[in-house]
């Protein structure tokens, strides 16, 4: 009990949602000027969240905003909700009988939740990449082309070339497959598939990515490919990925947020969360103490 | 250090007795096949000639004749359930497995089961009083409707176990990508059960094509050509009863060869079958 009270009172705290722009940002070099993104508006907002799995709350009152072309990483024990909550972005946890919300997420201002929300079209926006890489059982070449195909996406034989080649290549796959584009999928190697299903989900031009544990599955050199891909991706997109691997959102996030037993516990800049924690829970957690 | 080889030998030993005990399990589970299979050759081999597959019965007390309308009857009334029950049923079973936990599903669940031990002939009867009674006759189409009564249950629980069987992952996937559910689940989710629907359906088909009780009092069987499917039919189980329950040597060695027939009928269904399956897994 005294702990969730610690919970609450630390929530003011990580109210200010976006970090104050007087901080250094990280990799500046590398960003090539990210002081002009940093007044952008949040991509996704998150604005006293909860959520319920039938009787079960696995979500408490979350405001989290993350921010547009930016990685943000969430982190957190298992079962802390850190999944829960990527999936309540993009409305994966309708699927499931008894789920219920309250509070709002909002993509670019608009919310997810909203009636009337077409849930197919936020999928399209918001794409998702899983722990457990799940090609379909087609071509490569199909794979890429399914999303763009049924949204109606290219016009024409040409332009759907066009769309998988350039997937592939932004997913770093291109030339390990570009020679066997008609071969199934379920042939390439676990690493492979992983960026396939990212390419998959870059096709439809999502406006968010989602990953949930992309690397989880696959070996330090795959991770590694994965990771790079990531750190190239947020010139374009704003990822939110989750992860179990302290080192890994340390590496490829810009943001982190730290999540426990259901609640955002802090928020800021990644490496303001591993090196100086406001949070007591936090420091152990990125310390490897506990979880 | 005794204890311990004896102790290793006795675990030898109740090893190779399971195997063994196993072993001649399997053995029996085979050997029915293999008895009835040469029994039919040995026994209908010789009445198979090009007649049995050309010719209708000809009239008691002449000999000749063959099965060729009974041939066709059956694949008649299979084809028409294949094409009555099939899709009723594959629909179904996609809905059980994703409308799992409905109440609805549960109840269609439960139903299924129970139709599928519901015995042959009182499937046979229920079809006569729905069908053959109010169309004043008996007909090859309240046959098929007897035949699908009983594919149906069987190849909805296949489908749903097949379509079950394809991970979650997938179907989310294509989600993801913004793709409706149902065209989610006709352009992902199915083509990776494709293997296993087929194999069901097809065993199911083959189950339904040795039948007789439901068409006794449906299909009823006829002596002479019969393509309008509203009309009395021949089939080969009906006609193979006929003969064998008959007075005439001729006739039994018909039954014999007609049962030859029908059993390279149902295996070559099944065949086709694993062979459906061996492929889907390939590609």
């Amino acid at each position: 009990m005294r702990k969730t009270m610690e919970i609450m009172d630390a929530q003011p705290q990580i109210t200010p949602l976006r970090p104050p722009v007087t901080l250094p940002a990280p990799r500046a070099g590398a960003q090539g000027g990210p002081a002009a993104r940093e007044g952008a508006a949040p991509a996704v907002e998150a604005s006293g969240f909860s959520f319920w799995y039938g009787a079960v709350q696995a979500l408490h009152d979350i405001d989290l905003s993350i921010p547009e072309r930016r990685v943000t990483a969430l982190i957190g024990p298992s079962g802390c909700g850190k999944s829960t909550f990527l999936r309540s972005i993009n409305r994966m946890n309708d699927l499931i009988p008894g789920v219920r919300h309250e509070g709002d997420i909002c993509l670019h201002g608009r919310s997810v939740y909203e009636r009337g929300e077409d849930v197919v079209h936020l999928r399209k926006r918001v794409g998702m990449v899983f722990q457990k890489s799940n090609p379909f059982p087609k071509s490569i070449y199909d794979n890429v082309a399914y999303g763009v195909r049924v949204n109606g996406l290219a016009r024409g034989r040409r332009e759907l070339d066009e769309v998988v080649e350039r997937s592939l290549v932004r997913a770093a796959l291109w030339d390990e497959v570009k020679d066997r584009l008609q071969k199934n999928a379920l042939g390439l190697s676990g690493g492979q598939q992983q960026r396939l299903c990212i390419a998959r989900a870059l096709a439809v031009q999502p406006e968010v990515l989602l990953m949930d544990e992309p690397a989880s599955a696959l070996d330090p050199i795959a991770t590694q490919k994965i990771e790079e891909l990531i750190y190239e991706l947020k010139d374009e997109y704003t990822i939110a990925i989750v992860t179990h691997n302290m080192q890994q959102a340390a590496r490829v996030s810009d943001f982190t947020a730290f999540f426990y037993m259901g609640r955002l516990v802090e928020v800021g800049r990644t490496q303001q969360i591993f090196t100086t924690p406001r949070e007591e829970r936090t420091e152990a957690y990125v310390t490897g103490r506990f979880g | 250090m005794t204890a311990v080889t004896w102790r290793h030998r006795r675990r030898r030993a109740t090893s190779a007795v399971m195997l063994a005990l196993t072993g001649v399990a399997a053995l029996i589970t085979l050997l029915p096949l293999v008895l009835i299979f040469g029994y039919l050759i040995r026994e209908g081999a010789s009445s198979l000639d090009l007649a049995f597959f050309t010719h209708t019965p000809r009239p008691t007390g002449e000999s000749g004749g063959g099965m060729a309308n009974a041939i066709v009857g059956t694949l008649e009334m299979v084809g028409l359930a294949a094409l009555i029950g099939l899709p009723v049923a594959v629909l179904a079973g996609v809905y059980l497995a994703e409308a799992r936990g409905s109440r609805l599903a549960t109840a269609v669940r439960f139903t299924a089961d129970v139709l599928n031990g519901v015995p042959s002939i009182v499937v046979g009867i229920f079809v006569y009083l729905l069908l053959v009674v109010p169309m004043g006759g008996f007909s090859a189409l309240a046959g098929a409707v007897a035949l699908a009564t009983m594919l149906v249950p069987m190849v909805t629980r296949t489908t749903e176990e097949m379509v079950r069987l394809v991970p979650r992952e997938l179907m989310e996937g294509g989600l993801a990508l913004g793709v409706p559910r149902w065209r989610t689940m006709l352009g992902v989710v199915l083509p990776a059960a494709r293997g296993g629907i087929i194999t069901g359906a097809l065993v199911g088909v083959a189950r339904i094509a040795g039948e007789t009780a439901p068409l006794l009092f449906t299909a009823l069987g006829n002596q002479f050509w019969q393509l309008d499917p509203r009309n009395p039919t021949a089939a080969l189980p009906l006609q193979i009863f006929a003969y064998a329950i008959s007075p005439y040597d001729d006739w039994h060695r018909q039954a014999w060869a007609g049962a030859l027939v029908l059993i390279l009928l149902v295996l070559t269904l099944s065949l086709g079958a694993r062979f459906a399956l061996g492929r889907a897994q390939r590609t």
